[in-house]
């Protein structure tokens, strides 16, 4: 790697292993950046969805391995870990939301476990698994999923789905056409107040999606810019970098839970 | 940067997760947190109650000891009274014996002492005949003597 040049260092680490519809109608692997680009919209990114799918995977088998074994009594040390874990959880979906639901907890402690899982693959050196790769023939791979626009982007528009749905099931869809319309300003405002209710409904999925890829796509591309300089120095940045990236990691985790639940309580009341 | 079908992909793995945490992950954890919340709350009420029983049983036991040493008390002191009367029986009876004892000795005396001076009576008869038959030098009648006899016999 160290005879590429930086720009090409840096654009082959933020270059996604792509699967899609050449634009002459096959379908295989892009080799360059600009076959991936030529893609569009039929693509899909086989490393992010791998370690997303794998990662959520992992999340659900270590989880589902302490609900299999739960003692009441003295617990292991797996199950104090997972514990520690539901219980985190339910105690902020208790302090946000005042409804009943049976999905919003899981679905929280779904949202944080695995977005967490996945921020902290922003942790392991920027070059180990690449190189493995390379060397196992595979020319671009990208380990952190959150970095893809598109896995954020993914399980916003979930929750977006979701405000929607709870929205439209807690209200009635008059009520929820009614809440985007005769707010603020009364009904001799309709299309006025459409438009700013709609921009603020839209840009809940939008601010979440991309607040969650910006942060992690800015560190994993200041450990990129770190991982450029002398291999004897690189450790006096990166390990600051990556202590402070734990917090980063963490955080961005507990916000994308935190506003879910925020937003999908806000569908559940119904005074506006 | 672009989007593709990874959203669409990612959204719908998002979705298998989230129904599989709420069906196999969520409510087994949940439902022990629960239970064990349960659990020690009920432990706590059963060390607290633990706690006042042993308190009234301390307190039972306190009172059952100062009972039992009233009642020994109460004993010691009757067995003490019973044993002062019974003391005080056997001197009057020892004094009654004592004195019955006497009074038969001193009927005894008495008796003997007339005895001997029955005999000393016959004896000094006989001397007295024998004296007078010798002053008289002579035969008596018999009955005559006997008579006299008796007489000064009654006298002596």
């Amino acid at each position: 790697m160290a005879a590429e040049s930086s720009t090409g260092y840096i654009q082959h680490h933020l270059q996604n292993l792509s699967f899609g519809r050449f634009p002459d109608g096959h379908w295989g692997f892009a080799h360059t950046s600009e076959e991936a680009a030529s893609f569009g919209f039929w693509a899909i990114h086989v490393d992010s969805m791998l370690w997303s799918v794998g990662l959520g995977a992992l999340f659900l088998w270590g989880f589902r391995r302490a609900a299999v074994k739960v003692t009441t009594g003295v617990p292991g040390m797996w199950q104090n870990i997972v514990e520690m874990a539901v219980e985190f959880v339910d105690n902020s979906v208790k302090e946000s939301f005042h409804g009943q639901s049976k999905l919003i907890a899981p679905l929280s402690l779904t949202i944080f476990t695995w977005i967490l899982l996945m921020n902290v693959m922003d942790l392991v050196p920027v070059d180990f698994i690449p190189v493995l790769a390379h060397a196992a023939g595979i020319e671009y791979f990208k380990v952190v999923p959150t970095t893809d626009l598109n896995v954020t982007l993914g399980m916003s528009i979930s929750v977006f789905l979701l405000i929607v749905f709870y929205s439209i099931k807690i209200k009635g869809f008059g009520g929820f056409v009614g809440e985007l319309t005769l707010h603020p300003f009364g009904k001799w405002m309709i299309p006025f107040n459409l438009l700013l209710e709609g921009v603020s409904l839209l840009a809940k999925p939008v601010s979440l999606g991309l607040r969650l890829f910006g942060n992690l796509y800015a560190g994993e591309l200041i450990f990129i810019l770190i991982a450029l300089l002398p291999f004897y120095a690189q450790w006096a940045l990166s390990v600051p970098w990556a202590i402070f990236h734990i917090l980063i990691v963490v955080l961005q985790a507990f916000i994308f839970m935190m506003l879910t639940i925020v937003y999908l309580s806000m569908a559940h009341e119904d005074n506006h | 940067m672009n989007l593709n079908l990874t959203l669409i992909g990612q959204a719908i793995s998002f979705a298998i997760f989230v129904w599989f945490c709420m069906r196999f992950v969520w409510p087994p954890i949940h439902e022990a947190l629960a239970e064990r919340q349960k659990k020690i709350a009920e432990g706590l009420d059963a060390a607290a109650r633990a706690e006042r029983d042993l308190d009234l049983a301390q307190d039972a036991a306190q009172q059952r000891l100062r009972e039992a040493k009233e009642q020994a008390a109460g004993i010691l002191e009757q067995a003490n009274r019973r044993g002062d009367r019974i003391v005080s029986e056997a001197r009057d009876q020892a004094r009654e014996e004592g004195e019955r004892l006497k009074e038969a000795a001193l009927a005894e005396i008495e008796q003997e002492k007339m005895r001997a001076k029955e005999e000393l009576r016959a004896q000094v008869a006989a001397l007295a005949i024998a004296g007078a038959e010798k002053i008289l030098q002579r035969a008596v009648n018999d009955e005559v003597d006997q008579a006299l006899l008796d007489r000064l016999a009654d006298e002596l």
